[in-house]
């Protein structure tokens, strides 16, 4: 395989992986916030619980987060040498600010809210708590500004020619407030709201069907609950938006979401298909005219379509496109649908006892994390083969001095280490919640503790 | 060339990369150093205790080499490109130690089985040995230069970074922070620990002085043009001076049991070091060693001025952010370490 293949696998597999984590951490952060809030207003000890107990989770995860999260900083250096020099001027300040006003609030505080409770009023832990939430969103919108960059470069001119040409900024302002960067945040924030929404939903409908820690569960869940239907159906309009984005700016990325290859023509909106690459033919169940309508409100205006492009430049890959977006698409869809009835179930004090539902909610956890992976792949695969859309292709991004033996060493040995890091976090996920938001404290408890993971009885040995 | 106070804006954003990278070897070298004498000691509760005395601070910590990355790629595109290029296979080896510390200190606690913990053990002080020797294996080959092209991109081969200056660079940057960490566990150890810990930092103090000087003989005999700067500016002869005198001080708060101006001196210690090698690199950031010509300097490197100037005001208005909640985390841990039903 070529040098440029093997970056590429390697940059879509390491952040795929960390990706894992970054939404579930501000997820989760969202719902601390609202937890720990309620503690603070109510003083009633249950909120303390379930906050203390999504904070031991927090903790794991966010642990992975950081440690997969510095690879990704270094490896635009290491595999994307060309791109690096072409992009720094305005790629690299987006990733400095994160660096100095995002991350460094989120892991700063995370000490306070991880081992600070005994150290500091429950104010001041409240307070890092919401540091540490608005920490993991500034991060969120950094990066989002600097890949919103590649895909709808803005503010900037280009300096120099061929090995030699860089883009530099020429507005700041106007760089982080490119044409895509407002809407595709918004669509990435709630995306990572329901990743944590959804885990929290999860965890507590199965303690609900195993019948264990009720008193916690069920009013953990109704929240959780709450924020997972505001959020699944404001998503629709994010992705809407976010949509119409690549519609105006991105036009054969658009049409490779939907496999439209006329040049000019009534596009159609499939709502499952399958696109055959060579005789540039979709198959499947569709909406005629739905596409031209989404993006101009009239089923019969046309749409650019793929061969409208050089061959050069549109993706080719465009049943893979087609199929990653159409699954995220299904699985908002899914999640409104699942988080409406549920919530009427609730208003109609039905939800609990539904076992189906629980288990639907049991393994819905998957589903906003499949939606984010897909999604991504769909707006990175769909920008190729530009790296910076219209400016720099990923083919000429390469490190030059970088071997394809060098990349195969490094991408085996990140493999084998996530491949490990993974089982790990499953298992002492699992662990952490078949054992559950008990009390700390209590004589049970310090009981639990002597023979699982609380660590208050070692300390006394 | 836009200037601030009669200093142009690229050796400014030098500098505030350089302080970055002083702090981030200041507080994450505690850390590293703390982990690698980790099997140095032999009780559960001693290993719980040091785990547990960097526990709140040490995520903070590497946020530093986070932001120095950053404000290579920002300020200097073409260093931060031809540098990790370069160093591909130590840097990813490096990367590697880092996962591994980050979740060996995360997991550790999570299972209270002995074979479990004894792993997470080992793999927390191989990876903290493991990140030190490469960092200094880096540095050793920044200092020394390496072979550039004419696009200013590594075309030598990887297996000479293992050159005896580098390698010494190495050892020499592991005892620094076993040096450091040891004080620093000092500091927040009491009883028979405290004691246990008192006598390792005093033998790392030998340890870090005696690859020192071999390191410093080596560069004076064999790698004189690093001494150029100092040569040709006599007066800066006193940092070497004060570096001394900070290491000689440690010993002696040590003993009078003053262990924060131990820990001060020997964060001194480390800022120093890195004054001396930022004095005697400049105005390179990577030197090619066989053709001056291609090498890479803080002003044919740069990012536009304007970028400067933009990354310049976002580190005037983090900056103090920073230091703010930073002192205010260390604060809120400061004294000894006591365990806590939260604790590692």
């Amino acid at each position: 395989m070529d040098v440029e293949i093997l970056a590429r696998i390697q940059f879509a597999f390491t952040i795929a992986f960390h990706y894992i984590y970054p939404p579930l951490s501000i997820g989760l952060g969202l719902l601390l916030v609202i937890f720990e809030g309620l503690y603070l207003k109510t003083g009633n000890k249950m909120y303390e619980q379930i906050t203390r107990f999504w904070i031991r989770i927090f903790a794991l995860i966010f642990g992975i987060g950081v440690a997969t999260g510095i690879i990704m900083e270094f490896e635009f250096g290491t595999n994307w040498a060309t791109y690096s020099k072409y992009v720094g001027d305005i790629f690299g300040s987006a990733l400095a600010a994160e660096g100095i006003f995002a991350f460094a609030l989120e892991s700063g505080f995370l000490g306070i809210l991880i081992f600070g409770w005994n150290r500091v009023s429950s104010k001041v832990h409240f307070f890092s708590t919401l540091m540490v939430f608005l920490g993991s969103m500034f991060s969120a919108i950094w990066i989002v500004v600097a890949n919103s960059w590649q895909q709808t470069p803005a503010g900037y001119h280009i300096v120099g020619k061929d090995l030699e040409a860089r883009a530099e900024i020429t507005d700041f302002w106007a760089m982080v407030f490119n044409p895509s960067s407002v809407d595709r945040l918004i669509h990435v924030w709630i995306a990572a709201f329901l990743a944590g929404i959804f885990l929290v939903l999860s965890v507590n409908a199965w303690y609900i069907l195993k019948n264990k820690h009720l008193e916690i569960a069920k009013p953990s869940f109704k929240i959780a609950l709450v924020a997972g239907t505001v959020f699944s159906l404001l998503q629709l309009f994010a992705g809407h938006r976010s949509a119409d984005v690549v519609y105006k700016h991105q036009p054969a990325k658009l049409a490779a979401l939907e496999g439209h290859y006329d040049s000019m023509a009534v596009a159609d909106m499939f709502l499952l298909g399958y696109v055959n690459n060579k005789t540039q033919e979709v198959t499947g169940i569709k909406i005629p005219g739905g596409l031209s309508f989404l993006t101009q409100g009239d089923f019969n205006k046309p749409v650019k379509g793929l061969n409208a492009f050089k061959p050069d430049e549109r993706p080719t890959q465009v049943n893979a496109i087609f199929q990653f977006y159409h699954i995220m698409v299904a699985i908002g869809m899914f999640l409104i649908a699942l988080t409406v009835y549920a919530s009427w179930l609730s208003y109609r004090k039905k939800l609990f006892e539904k076992r189906w539902l629980m288990w639907v909610f049991v393994w819905a956890v998957l589903a906003p994390q499949i939606a984010n992976q897909t999604g991504w792949f769909a707006a990175e695969m769909g920008r190729q083969p530009w790296v910076v859309y219209g400016l720099l292709r990923t083919s000429d991004a390469l490190s030059k001095t970088v071997t394809a033996n060098q990349i195969i060493f490094s991408l085996v040995l990140f493999t084998v280490v996530y491949m490990l890091l993974f089982v790990l976090f499953l298992y002492l996920l699992n662990k952490k919640i078949v054992h559950g938001p008990v009390d700390h404290g209590t004589k049970e408890d310090i009981e639990e503790g002597r023979k699982r993971d609380n660590p208050i009885m070692d300390h006394h040995q | 060339m836009e200037t601030f106070l009669g200093i142009d804006y690229n050796v400014w954003w030098y500098l505030v990369f350089g302080a970055v990278i002083s702090g981030y070897a200041i507080l994450d070298g505690f850390d590293l150093g703390a982990g690698a004498l980790h099997l140095l000691l032999n009780k559960e509760l001693s290993r719980r205790i040091a785990l547990n005395a960097i526990g709140p601070v040490w995520d903070g910590n590497e946020v530093w080499l986070v932001i120095g990355g950053g404000a290579l790629f920002a300020g200097f595109p073409v260093a931060y490109a031809a540098i990790f290029s370069a160093f591909y296979v130590p840097f990813m080896i490096f990367l590697v130690g880092l996962i591994f510390r980050g979740v060996a200190i995360e997991f550790r606690s999570k299972e209270p089985g002995k074979l479990w913990r004894k792993t997470w053990d080992v793999v927390y002080c191989v990876a903290s040995i493991t990140i030190s020797l490469s960092l200094g294996l880096m540095l050793g080959n920044v200092a020394l230069g390496i072979s550039l092209n004419e696009q200013k991109e590594f075309n030598g081969d990887w297996l000479s970074f293992f050159n005896f200056f580098s390698i010494m660079v190495a050892i020499t940057t592991l005892a620094l922070f076993m040096m450091h960490g040891a004080i620093y566990l000092v500091m927040k150890t009491e009883n028979r620990l405290y004691t246990k810990l008192y006598i390792l930092a005093r033998q790392f103090i030998i340890f870090f002085v005696l690859s020192f000087v071999i390191t410093t003989l080596y560069t004076l005999l064999y790698i004189p043009h690093l001494g150029d700067f100092f040569r040709a500016h006599p007066s800066s002869f006193i940092i070497p001076v004060l570096m001394v005198l900070a290491i000689a001080n440690i010993p002696r708060q040590l003993k009078i049991g003053k262990y924060r101006f131990a820990f001060i001196s020997s964060a001194v210690t480390i800022a120093l070091l890195l004054i001396m090698v930022a004095l005697e690199v400049f105005p390179y950031l990577l030197y090619s060693r066989d053709n001056p010509a291609n090498s890479i300097t803080v002003h044919n490197a740069a990012a536009s001025a304007k970028t400067m100037k933009i990354l310049l005001i976002i580190a005037l208005i983090g900056t103090p952010l920073v230091a703010t909640y930073t002192s205010f985390v260390f604060w809120t841990f400061k004294g000894k370490v006591k365990l806590d039903e939260t604790s590692y």
